[in-house]
């Protein structure tokens, strides 16, 4: 049984699960409270190395699934042939459930946050790919012709022409994987991977206002990314904004 | 750390869905099996269908409604986005300490999941049909429901299916860990890893992926039944 070293290591976790937590005695009378305020005052402070080990799990996550699929997209655009497979591809990455993706992956990379993110990453693959290679598809053959005749090369045509028309369907891409990405990567928490799960699923399961919060701070994370990525996309597409006024 | 090569481990894990098997914690009571895959499975299956069809009751006749009207595309949109940042642990969790365990309880909630992608895509796909169409429909005197029926949804089918294929898998990955409020399903052999084993993690692992791309698959083909033959032409 050469399997225990793995097994011990899961039943690490596995002990975690149902944890009890020390809720203090500030609201063990009232347990079936559905928010604490007095706890929340408290122990707020608990919850700032959960959000780092969250944005350490998700910008990694978010940044390699991006090169990669950017990578695929500007490859296949050139061997056009290439497109199904890789969008077929994409696809069953993008529809393994994570919870299964990261068990599926224990015996290859082992519990913690390596996991999390190469399971984060090949998930946004589909998300940014398809987008990409939209956004590329999309740009107008006449604009294309135009760039031509002005005596811009092949290489010229995709960075300063195709690319740019295309930014907003990256971004709209990119915005989903963000934000789909923060909210699943909750789940790390059964890899024992760290962030905001361990705030949800290591806390005291009668004790809601902890879930509450965690995810609260989950939500407004990927409010605030989705934020910085439209703020992105009207600095990157001067023009659109140039025509709509 | 892993003190087995990963190829042993899926050799231990299909063992373990088609036979039961000693479990190293259990102390020699032998678990899993087909017989058991199969229970849950179904189970999963069972949670699955019945959270996505309450979701398709409260949103795709609104979808497609707000849709034909070009109105509330705040309200579709923006749940659509929402929806995407809900992390589906608080959701479970919280049902489970606020609301209460068991099917009855989980179903509902699941279906919270589902409704921002069908709503979104229903919206979208039929505020997108061409508006002469719908002004031909409506001058060849169909009523504002037939053209709903007859014309803006069969033109709509793509984009309505996709959003009904994100909601199905939604549904179906929140459902593994659905026995932490108390429901079972293929989440079972993941959840309590201390009955199965490292074995039975795994087989859950394979059976949840398994089933996630048998569904998506089996839409897949329904919407492609579905698309009527004129706009396969036209997108081939």
């Amino acid at each position: 049984m050469a399997s225990v070293a793995l097994l011990a290591a899961a039943g690490e976790v596995g002990g975690d699960f149902f944890k009890e937590r020390d809720v203090g005695s500030l609201c063990q009378a009232q347990t079936q409270h559905v928010f604490c305020f007095d706890w929340a005052k408290e122990n707020i402070d608990r919850f700032g190395q959960p959000t780092v080990q969250h944005l350490q799990i998700v910008i990694p996550a978010i940044l390699i699934g991006f090169v990669v699929a950017f990578a695929l997209a500007l490859i296949s655009h050139r061997i056009r042939w290439l497109q199904p497979p890789l969008l077929a591809a994409t696809g069953i990455l993008y529809t393994i459930p994570s919870i299964a993706f990261f068990f599926l992956l224990l015996p290859v990379t082992g519990l913690g946050r390596d996991t999390a993110i190469i399971v984060l990453a090949a998930y946004t693959l589909q998300i940014i790919y398809r987008n990409t290679v939209l956004g590329l598809n999309n740009v107008p053959d006449s604009v294309k012709d135009a760039a031509r005749g002005m005596g811009l090369t092949q290489r010229q045509i995709l960075w300063k022409v195709e690319l740019p028309l295309a930014i907003p369907e990256i971004i709209a891409g990119l915005r989903v994987a963000v934000v789909s990405t923060i909210a699943i990567a909750t789940l790390a928490v059964l890899i024992s991977a760290g962030g905001l799960g361990t705030q949800m699923y290591n806390a005291n399961l009668t004790f809601p206002t902890s879930i509450i919060i965690a995810g609260a701070i989950v939500m407004l994370m990927a409010l605030a990314f989705d934020a910085i990525l439209l703020l992105v996309q009207r600095l990157t597409t001067p023009w659109r904004r140039a025509t709509r006024a | 750390m892993i003190g087995q090569l990963p190829l042993a481990s899926f050799v231990g894990a299909v063992e373990f869905i088609f036979s039961p098997q000693e479990s190293s914690v259990t102390g020699g009571k032998k678990v899993g099996g087909f017989d058991k895959s199969m229970e849950l499975l179904l189970k999963h299956l069972e949670v699955t269908i019945l959270a996505l069809a309450i979701a398709l009751v409260v949103a795709l006749p609104l979808g497609l409604y707000l849709g034909h009207r070009g109105k509330g595309e705040q309200l579709a949109i923006g749940l659509g986005n929402a929806g995407r940042a809900i992390p589906e642990l608080a959701v479970i969790a919280l049902v489970a300490v606020l609301i209460g365990v068991g099917i009855q309880n989980v179903a509902p909630v699941l279906a919270i999941l589902g409704v921002p992608p069908i709503l979104n895509n229903a919206f979208v796909g039929v505020s997108q049909v061409d508006r002469a169409t719908v002004d031909a429909a409506r001058g060849i005197g169909m009523s504002e429901s037939a053209i709903i029926r007859k014309v803006e949804l069969p033109i709509a089918i793509p984009t309505v299916m996709g959003g009904i294929r994100s909601a199905a898998i939604a549904i179906l990955a929140t459902a593994t860990i659905a026995p932490l409020a108390g429901v079972e399903s293929l989440g079972d052999f993941i959840i309590n890893r201390n009955v199965y084993g490292e074995n039975g993690l795994l087989a859950g692992a394979i059976l949840v992926a398994l089933l996630a791309l048998a569904i998506e698959g089996s839409l897949a083909l329904l919407q492609r039944r579905l698309t009527s033959d004129g706009l396969k032409v036209k997108t081939a």
